[in-house]
């Protein structure tokens, strides 16, 4: 989600940070394009003119023809807008209440609440361990309450038996008691689709609301909604009076404009978004990384926690000790691998860096994918403990026995080994040089250039995104040609800059295939 | 033959099926009252628009935006815009003209989408995969079609290919009892294109006229679940070459752009060759599907009005585009 956005806004507003000065005009004509591109993403109409209204007052208001870079000050304040409209802070699901805490799911039919029900279930059960119980109130659907019942088989999580026959206010008060004389924390009310104009199912809602008096009332909404978004969140919120909302399918790849005018028309905060098919993909949401994603800035923040919970930190610790002093060799290099996979793969981190969309996408193009990093730790599995030391033993015959040992070819090998040699000569010079020389030219931060206040950013990173697309094309070519000489300037290897960096070192990506698949 | 039957036999002049009951309130009144609330609201804006306006740069620019508002996305906005200013450009114009104009393009782009569905008795089974996104509606519309084919006195068999969701499999059978049709199922998790390949046996078996094969809902940007679906049509294919016939796709009315997205994607992987727009029940006014058109061309069988065993509808390009417009003009049922 949010991908093509991002590409939109970033270039609107790249055409405008180089500039040295901007006329009122210039920056008229910058909202008309960034309505678009709000319009195009399915964010509201009704929306996107408070938005472009409030962003033209504060840049009327700061005196941005005055500054020294008023390029950059309409960045900022798009993006503080856009924060703004989003919320500014994460909020979690509020179970402070006395137990059984109800939360009563709505919405659209199809918009994933049960499935999304059974993910909070599995979620509350596992990382707060909550007794939950869960009950499908949906009596119209075929099959619907089977649906339910078969997923709290899957997650382990309680269902209340079902009876036929009984209407959903009833089996509602019945969930609401069984939750109470069961002794379980939390009772989920999974409630049938229905669309806001169909009033008789509206008043059920009401009805089933005053009966159990939930704590928590979420609408599950597709993040691909289009201008409806607006109707169908302030119909529910007035009719029932939501508490948030839960954002389903933002793994797909629309443009996630429903988030934006979901939250500015209800005000109520986005709590949880859906990320995939399996029961653990639900994430929360967090509004400012969000909004830095959108402007091309990536979500550096989710990158290094991401590492944070994937990497073991005394390894890391042990790697950039050895970094220091110079020494990698191929085992060095198959725990990098197997951390980047650990992270996601390729796909994954690049989606989070900054300025890496494009690039996302041109090496997926190129067929760079997470099939090489495999192909990769096979090469170095079948090497002896002695290769894998010391990789200048490596001779023709060996060479052919690896090969035929990880099913590829020596061409790869000399791959592999050509990147090991550039990413161990960068150690060198980075153990020699400490702090100075390339890290400094990597810290060479955003910070200064963006003129953003440097809280979102830990770190600093260069700032790919205002990066000449020339220079990017290159990038990718270079990514194409074995090793990643772009790659380190992104990422702040191992011991991190001032605000963090990446934990466990991260010296440029494991060489990437040239021509070959 | 009925002509809002929404589907029809090829090239067999004389139909054996009784003519389907007709609907007891007409296709049009139901989407009016569907999309009453919106059309309402568009109308609403677009005669306080242009009440006592000229034309000019900022009159257009609002005219725009309400199309916009009504998801017909950017492009297809800015085309009836255009329309709109040619020759009428400083003039005044009245809300009545606008709504003309508005109605008279929106159904010059649907006309030639707006096509029942054709079935081709000659190859029996008939097979017909239905596909799309989460939630877009797939089995319900599957329940729906059998009634419809069954009533006109086709023998359907259904498939229950979604092996992935729980409670799939039951809620289809539970529309196989419904409409009298045999349902094909296996356990969850099972290979989906396996068994459409022994439904299609057991459809020839049981000498039907037309076999639906229901799939899991996926979002077309997961390559490895679409490369999936392109299997079930791969092994079709080793029983029958033109199998599937017909390559339904459901679309949900409330989502936005990216339904463009999603049938260029289902397009070229499936080969979808026909639409069914489902929940225009809603406040969602569809606009999308005008976008659709007028990108994809496919055309559009069925339109989704609710969740009863009736309410799916033959598509009509006038009283879509009179609905959206708000014209009081409808075609004779």
């Amino acid at each position: 989600m949010f991908d093509s956005l991002q590409d939109r806004l970033g270039s609107i507003l790249n055409g405008l940070t180089g500039r040295g000065a901007l006329s009122d005009k210039d920056v008229s004509a910058a909202l008309r394009e960034v309505r678009r591109a709000l319009l195009e993403a399915d964010v509201s109409l009704e929306v996107v003119r408070g938005f472009t209204d409030r962003v033209r007052e504060k840049a009327v208001g700061a005196e941005i023809l005055k500054s020294i870079k008023p390029g950059q000050m309409v960045v900022k304040i798009v993006h503080d807008e856009l924060v703004a409209t989003l919320g500014e802070t994460q909020v979690p699901i509020d179970l402070n209440a006395p137990a059984p805490v109800v939360v009563m799911m709505v919405g659209l039919q199809g918009s994933g609440k049960t499935t999304t029900s059974g993910k909070i279930a599995k979620r509350l059960t596992e990382r707060q361990g909550k007794k939950v119980l869960m009950a499908s109130l949906d009596t119209r659907r075929p099959a619907a309450q089977e649906q339910l019942k078969v997923l709290g088989e899957q997650t382990g999580v309680a269902t209340l038996p079902i009876i036929a026959g009984q209407g959903p206010v009833e089996i509602a008060a019945r969930a609401e008691q069984a939750g109470r004389l069961g002794g379980y924390d939390v009772v989920i009310l999974d409630t049938a689709g229905r669309t806001h104009i169909d009033e008789p199912l509206m008043v059920e809602m009401a009805d089933i609301k005053a009966r159990t008096r939930p704590h928590e009332i979420l609408l599950v909404a597709d993040s691909l909604t289009g201008q409806d978004a607006v109707n169908l969140a302030r119909s529910f919120d007035e009719r029932v009076g939501i508490t948030g909302i839960v954002l389903t399918r933002v793994d797909g790849d629309g443009r996630g404009g429903a988030a934006l005018s979901m939250r500015a028309v209800t005000g109520k905060p986005i709590k949880l978004i859906g990320v995939g098919e399996k029961m653990d993909a639900l994430e929360d949401f967090h509004p400012s990384r969000i909004a830095d994603r959108i402007l091309g800035m990536g979500d550096i923040v989710s990158l290094v926690e991401k590492a944070a919970e994937n990497i073991d930190a005394e390894k890391a610790a042990a790697m950039a000790k050895k970094m220091q002093s110079g020494k990698f060799d191929l085992n060095d290099l198959a725990d990098q691998i197997g951390q980047m996979q650990k992270m996601g793969g390729m796909g994954g981190m690049m989606g989070l860096m900054p300025g890496m969309g494009k690039m996302k996408n041109q090496m997926a193009a190129a067929g760079l994918d997470d099939k090489m990093l495999k192909r990769q730790l096979a090469i170095i599995s079948s090497m002896t403990k002695a290769e894998r030391a010391n990789p200048d033993l490596l001779k023709h015959s060996r060479k052919k026995r690896i090969a035929a040992g990880s099913g590829t070819s020596a061409a790869d090998i000399n791959k592999l080994l050509k990147m090991h040699r550039q990413m161990a000569d960068m150690m060198k010079s980075m153990g020699k040089g400490g702090k100075g020389g390339m890290m400094k030219q990597m810290m060479g931060g955003l910070a200064g250039k963006m003129g953003l206040p440097g809280g979102g950013m830990p770190g600093g990173m260069p700032d790919l995104s205002k990066m000449d697309p020339k220079e990017l094309e290159a990038l990718a070519k270079a990514a194409q040609s074995g090793g990643m000489p772009g790659m380190p300037k992104g990422l702040p290897p191992g011991f991190g800059g001032p605000g963090g960096g990446m934990p466990g070192g991260f010296p440029g990506l494991p060489g990437l295939p040239g021509k070959k698949k | 033959m009925p002509d809002d039957a929404g589907f029809r036999l090829r090239e067999k002049p004389a139909d054996p099926a009784p003519a389907a009951p007709a609907p007891r309130i007409s296709w049009a009144e139901r989407l009016r009252q569907g999309l009453a609330r919106s059309s309402n609201q568009l109308t609403g804006s677009i005669t306080s628009l242009f009440t006592k306006r000229r034309l000019d740069e900022d009159t257009l620019q609002d005219f725009e935006d309400i199309l916009i508002q009504a998801d017909l996305g950017v492009e297809t906005a800015m085309r009836i815009t255009d329309r709109l200013s040619e020759g009428r450009y400083g003039k005044e114009v009245s809300g009545a003209e606008v709504r003309r104009i508005l109605a008279e393009e929106i159904e010059k782009t649907l006309q030639p989408v707006a096509q029942p569905l054709e079935l081709d008795l000659e190859k029996k089974p008939h097979v017909i995969l239905v596909v799309g996104v989460n939630g877009t509606g797939k089995t319900t519309t599957i329940g729906k079609l059998a009634a419809k084919l069954t009533r006109g006195g086709l023998k359907v068999t259904l498939c229950a290919g979604d092996t992935f969701r729980a409670a799939a499999v039951e809620q289809l059978k539970i529309w196989g009892e419904r409409t009298g049709s045999e349902v094909i199922a296996k356990q969850i998790g099972a290979d989906a294109a396996g068994l459409a390949f022994e439904a299609y046996d057991r459809a020839v078996e049981n000498d039907s006229d037309v076999l639906i094969i229901d799939t899991a809902g996926r979002l077309q940007n997961k390559a490895e679940l679409m490369a999936e679906l392109e299997k079930i049509n791969r092994v079709l294919g080793k029983r029958e070459p033109d199998a599937p016939h017909t390559v339904l796709q459901t679309l949900d009315a409330t989502t936005g752009q990216n339904a463009l997205n999603q049938v260029e994607i289902f397009r070229n992987v499936s080969g979808v060759n026909g639409l069914v727009m489902t929940k225009l029940d809603g406040t969602a006014r569809g606009g999308i599907l005008v976008a659709i058109a007028a990108k994809h061309r496919l055309p559009v069988y069925f339109v989704g009005v609710g969740e009863g065993i009736d309410d799916l509808e033959p598509f009509k390009a006038k009283d879509f585009a009179s609905a959206i417009a708000g014209t009081e003009a409808v075609s004779a049922p």
